[in-house]
């Protein structure tokens, strides 16, 4: 059973254009998928109606075989490309948050992980700078045992050596039974530790998909260089 | 800290001749057991399944030997490592010979030039 299916999916804002336009995607369960396309694509889009947050104009959207509504919230584990805390709130307090509302969090991998990364539980996140506010939700996301990882630019705000950190951890969090999509610009950074990408050019459409190695063996460019060929020209997205 | 790799090749080749580096230099010995592929691909920050495909790499070349469920260990068999040595020796001079050849510097001058170096690298120089 795919971890992700999605069918024939539609997805408008009400412009009279679809940002998702017969979209469909499978991913089967014990990979690291590269989801990377241009601004605007539908990329966030996508990670949004997988999460259970937009509700797709029309079409149908499963996780692990169950149709995406309350029940799979419990199944995946989302990074929004924006940080959606309260500012008043503390580290610690925000590791019981998790606690509370997941069961599959796991505390003390989540309190192994800001200690790597320096962050001290009794901060508050007003505090915090921008990047390690990041990392926090990060390490929340992270820490939970989901099927589907859905991470939005996880890694654009941080410093290189976090970036490092933070791949180690994805790659350090791999299951066979679930499946981490990633979207991201930073394409040379996590093209080693991707299974799989996926180019999406505008309305959602993959334009090329396949691994990354493979792209190294038959066309002798990296998957960044790839990508500024692909998305070169504005006829082809 | 994370491996870094070129443009120029796939990245599973990369880490496969940085593991038989790693292994004709002596970091590991022979009969000695490698790290687990998945402390390797949180060490490298690459994907579990690329640095399995390196390891498959060099299982198939026979400088690994992989005993199941216990992982995967360097081969005992001298004649292996030796040829591996060879062909890492090969590859190199046959770089080095294209590239000397880009200069145009006549051959003579060109071993003249090496031997020189590597006196004095036997030296201490």
């Amino acid at each position: 059973m795919n971890v992700l299916e999605c069918k024939n999916l539609y997805k408008s804002y009400g412009t009279g254009r679809y940002v998702l336009e017969n979209m469909s995607l499978s991913l089967p369960a014990g990979r690291i998928v590269g989801l990377l396309g241009p601004n605007g694509c539908g990329k966030s889009t996508l990670m949004k109606t997988v999460a259970g947050l937009l509700m797709p104009d029309s079409g149908a959207v499963s996780v692990a075989g169950t149709p995406v509504g309350e029940e799979t919230k419990a199944l995946v584990s989302y990074l929004p490309e924006r940080t959606y805390f309260n500012s008043w709130m503390r580290v610690g307090d925000l590791v019981e948050y998790f606690a509370d509302f997941y069961r599959d969090f796991d505390s003390g991998k989540a309190k192994g992980l800001l200690s790597d990364l320096h962050i001290d539980p009794s901060d508050r996140l007003k505090s915090l700078s921008k990047g390690t506010k990041e990392k926090v939700q990060l390490i929340l996301v992270m820490s939970r045992r989901a099927r589907l990882y859905l991470l939005d630019e996880p890694i654009a705000g941080v410093d290189p050596a976090a970036r490092e950190y933070i791949l180690s951890t994805i790659v350090g969090n791999y299951d066979p039974d679930s499946t981490i999509l990633i979207t991201t610009h930073l394409i040379a950074d996590v093209e080693p530790v991707l299974d799989e990408f996926l180019f999406m050019g505008y309305s959602g459409k993959i334009l090329r998909a396949g691994t990354a190695d493979a792209v190294r063996e038959e066309t002798g460019m990296s998957l960044d260089a790839l990508f500024r060929e692909v998305f070169r020209c504005s006829a082809n997205c | 800290m994370a491996w870094s790799f070129h443009e120029r090749a796939p990245v599973y080749v990369q880490i496969a001749d940085r593991l038989r580096n790693a292994i004709l230099k002596g970091e590991y010995s022979p009969g000695e057991q490698i790290p687990p592929v998945r402390q390797l691909a949180v060490t490298a920050a690459v994907n579990p399944n690329t640095v399995q495909r390196a390891v498959g790499e060099l299982e198939a070349e026979g400088i690994l030997v992989s005993r199941t469920t216990q992982g995967c260990y360097v081969t005992e068999d001298a004649a292996v490592l030796a040829r591996a040595q060879q062909n890492a020796a090969k590859k190199l001079i046959a770089d080095f010979a294209r590239q000397a050849g880009e200069l145009s510097l006549d051959r003579d001058t060109v071993i003249h030039m090496l031997q020189e170096e590597m006196t004095d690298e036997c030296t201490g120089m």
